[in-house]
């Protein structure tokens, strides 16, 4: 039992950060250090600008999506290289977070059903980040029941004619390209009418509508669809196999490794250290105590987590199921991290300009945005739902819809 | 990196398990728990044909010399199994003071028939309710004569001999405390067995009157030995607490798609699915940190205290959680004696409190996070 790496993965490692050390954008490092949780932010700096061009740079040099095939862009890196890539990455991954869906969700899929034609075009000024995708699943009748969504898609020629809304897309406004579920005949079970295209998103009857959220930014938008035009070359998969072609979207999404998601434990930590009360420190007083070590073997849980998910990967073998459990336990751990930090700030806890709340309002931006880590890709409830049936075994929820054609369930709105 | 045990040690692993599957049965198990035995001997005797106490302690004593990941696989197959016998007194626990503290000629005295199973060790620290702190031992050696009285003692009325906390100065902070190897079956020493909420593990008070006691280490080391072993034999244990959660899940598993109600398996209901996913949760997360406190412990690691805390508390969180809940999934079968939810119940509430209970190390954890990060 060792956390050694090979000596093959000792000297991509080194590469790796020879190559950050020589390339990475330094004069950003302290201010990603401190940016916001869920919003990356650089005082007076454009950070789209940013972004793309740190993405250009490893592009260039081979190190974007550096596990997709050389001729899409990447390298053919290895599992287990991608994610020594991402460890040595470090602060600068914040800089990523305009590309993850792109990269994490609309790149495979695409890889996966796009005609060869296509993956050549658009798979390599995605993974330089030139273009911005993003992923158009939910609707307002479809989140956690995805397969209930209403956008539709009517056959015109050659092509498709979609109509519909969809909503909490994130980068939306961003974005150049989206891959979108749409339902193409009602007149089926909901799950055997779905298919799956990638659109311009600058097609003509698009309309985007930012959303403002709790944390009062606006990363979701509200995306309206009037006749717009998609072309059939741009269908993924066969006509009413969009469901399937969505399961490959979503388990590249749940793919994912990385060093253990964050809790914000590390910044408790510091800040209870720090934090002066009448009767010392706030972390001599034992009911902080407490809190505190389940929080941190919670952190360290999911760090060893994803260290065991990575031996797998490092020895060529898939990793199991351990690695499901990390968004459900990291999400409700910085809630109540941030919960408890604002108790100890007692009623200045309220405040949220950085300049006034303690640590830089790290813990009030956690408390604002951790309800939607709970929320995005998955809930918790249906993250415990897929632990039970696919890890454990039991049974699936008992479904009243799932025989019945689409047109056919009894809805509210009808 | 290579975060996991090896396939020789997984292949231990399983020989373990389809050996405690056989010998430590439920129906042993309940043996214990119901009849005036105070362990398996039977068992004890099968551990030790397998070579399974000498694991880690070194050839030169008797043992195997082999790591302690291979210890740490044998202790999660044991807590698997709730077995009934005193294995981790004697070796998570004496051996390891004796290793750590013992003269060559104590070590060569008990190691050997430590490691052959043919003496049980235990250790003897808490007095009464409280936890047991420098300032909360009363015990006292002078002249070489121990008096005091020890409740409980896991074991205590099963071993040859314990290693003792006792009181050699004057003041009440750890440096006024010792350790000490007292035969259990010489003149001045008097025990009783005591009611617990795990009679599958026998526990004991002993009251010694002028009991002949030999120093293990340094006069006045004493605490700082004890935080050292116990950091070890946490982790072991973490190992033990582990096997038990992951066969409580499993139990609660099998009987949510086996029971019916409403016309449909009980595991098909959304509450009881959530809770097993729940104790899932918990018992990875407990898995993972306890393989972080293998690491450390089996390398050497200056890590080692805050691994063993991680582990420890983690574990016990975990085996407490699966535990209860395995009762809540059987219903009023789980309150039954009949089935067998409740002694992993009480096995996990044993485990809680032994070694120092979640709070002391909680409180161990915070302390070692904390210095780490003022570093
Ligand atoms: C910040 C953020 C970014 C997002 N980005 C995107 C994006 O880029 N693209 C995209 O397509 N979507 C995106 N989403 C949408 C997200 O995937 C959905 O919000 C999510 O799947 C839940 O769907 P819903 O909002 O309709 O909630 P609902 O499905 O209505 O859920 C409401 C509540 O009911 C519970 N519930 C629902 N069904 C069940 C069930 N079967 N069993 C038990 N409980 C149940 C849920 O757990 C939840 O508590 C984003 C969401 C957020 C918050």
């Amino acid at each position: 039992m060792n956390f050694d790496d090979t000596p093959q993965e000792a000297a991509f490692r080194q590469e790796v950060r020879s190559w950050i050390a020589a390339n990475a954008p330094k004069q950003y490092e302290a201010g990603l250090k401190t940016s916001g949780f869920g919003h990356t932010a650089l005082e007076g700096v454009d950070i789209i600008k940013v972004s793309k061009e740190w993405q250009q740079k490893k592009f260039d040099a081979g190190w974007a999506c550096l596990h997709w095939p050389k001729e899409y862009g990447g390298r053919g890196a290895s599992p287990i290289e991608r994610v020594i890539w991402q460890q040595e990455e470090g602060v600068y991954a914040a800089l990523s977070s305009l590309f993850i869906i792109g990269h994490g969700m609309c790149g495979p899929t695409m890889m996966a059903y796009a005609s060869e034609e296509h993956k050549r075009n658009y798979l390599p000024p995605l993974a330089a980040g030139e273009h911005i995708w993003c992923q158009l699943f939910s609707e307002p009748a479809g989140g956690s029941d995805l397969a209930g969504l209403r956008t539709k898609a009517e056959r015109d020629g050659d092509g498709w004619v979609v109509n519909g809304q969809k909503i909490w897309t994130s980068g939306a406004q961003h974005s150049d390209y989206g891959i979108l579920i749409t339902r193409t005949d009602p007149t089926v079970p909901k799950h055997k009418g779905l298919t799956m295209f990638f659109l311009d998103m600058k097609s003509p009857g698009i309309e985007i509508r930012p959303i403002k959220q709790v944390n009062g930014q606006s990363g979701f938008n509200e995306v309206y669809f009037t006749d717009v035009r998609i072309p059939d070359s741009q269908r993924l998969g066969k006509v009413g196999d969009g469901w399937n072609v969505s399961l490959t979207t979503l388990m590249n999404e749940r793919l994912s490794i990385g060093s253990g998601m964050p809790t914000g434990f590390p910044e408790l930590l510091d800040f209870c250290c720090s934090l002066e009360t009448d009767n010392g420190a706030a972390i001599d007083n034992p009911a902080v105590r407490s809190k505190l070590a389940t929080f941190a073997v919670r952190t360290s849980g999911l760090k060893y987590t994803a260290f065991r998910s990575i031996s797998a990967l490092s020895k060529g073998e898939v990793p199991g199921p351990e690695n499901s459990i990390g968004k459900l336990v990291a999400g409700s751990a910085m809630q109540e991290i941030a919960m408890m930090a604002l108790d100890l700030q007692a009623e200045a806890g309220a405040l949220l300009s950085p300049g006034q709340a303690a640590a830089s309002a790290r813990f009030q931006a956690m408390l604002l945005r951790s309800p939607a880590t709970r929320v995005e890709g998955g809930t918790d409830e249906i993250l415990r739902n897929i632990i039970a049936e696919r890890v454990l075994g039991l049974p699936a929820d008992i479904r009243v819809d799932k025989a019945v054609p689409f047109n056919q369930i009894p809805t509210s709105g009808r | 990196m290579e975060f996991d045990f090896s396939a020789d040690q997984k292949q231990l692993k399983d020989q373990a398990r389809r050996f405690l599957e056989a010998k430590s049965s439920p129906k042993a198990v309940r043996a214990i728990l119901e009849g005036p035995e105070l362990y398996d001997g039977a068992l004890w005797q099968g551990l030790a044909e397998m070579g399974f106490m000498g694991t880690a302690i070194p050839e030169e004593y008797g043992g195997l010399g082999a790591s302690y990941l291979e210890l740490c696989v044998i202790a999660e197959e044991l807590g698997r199994a709730v077995a009934p016998v005193p294995f981790a007194s004697s070796i998570f626990l004496a051996a390891e003071f004796l290793l750590a503290a013992g003269s060559e000629a104590q070590k060569q005295a008990y190691l050997p028939k430590l490691a052959s199973g043919e003496t049980v060790g235990c250790f003897a620290l808490a007095e009464g309710v409280g936890a047991a702190t420098p300032k909360h031992i009363q015990a006292k050696v002078a002249g070489g004569k121990l008096s005091g009285t020890k409740l409980p003692v896991l074991d205590g009325d099963v071993a040859d001999f314990a290693i003792v906390a006792a009181k050699t100065g004057a003041g009440n902070d750890a440096r006024s405390i010792s350790l000490f190897i007292v035969d259990l079956k010489g003149a001045g020493v008097l025990r009783e067995t005591v009611e617990t909420i795990d009679p599958t593990r026998s526990q004991a008070k002993i009251s010694f009157s002028g009991a002949d006691a030999e120093l293990l280490g340094v006069e006045g080391e004493g605490w700082s030995i004890i935080e050292r072993v116990l950091d070890r034999a946490a982790v072991l244990t973490a190992f033990e607490q582990l096997g038990g959660a992951d066969r409580a899940l499993e139990m609660a598993r099998d009987y949510a798609l086996d029971r019916m109600a409403f016309g449909r398996p009980i595991g098909s209901f959304q509450a009881v699915k959530h809770m097993l996913a729940d104790m899932y949760v918990s018992a990875t997360l407990a898995r993972s940190n306890c393989y972080y406190g293998a690491w450390a412990l089996s390398t050497g690691s200056s890590e080692l205290p805050e691994a063993a805390a991680t582990a420890r508390v983690s574990a016990t969180q975990a085996y407490q959680h699966c535990a209860k809940n395995n009762i809540q999934v059987h219903g009023g079968m789980g309150f039954t004696w009949q089935f067998d939810c409740h002694l992993y119940y009480r096995r996990s509430n044993l485990l809680a409190l032994s070694l120092g209970s979640l709070s002391t190390w909680e409180d161990k954890l915070i302390e070692r996070l904390r210095a780490k990060n003022a570093a």
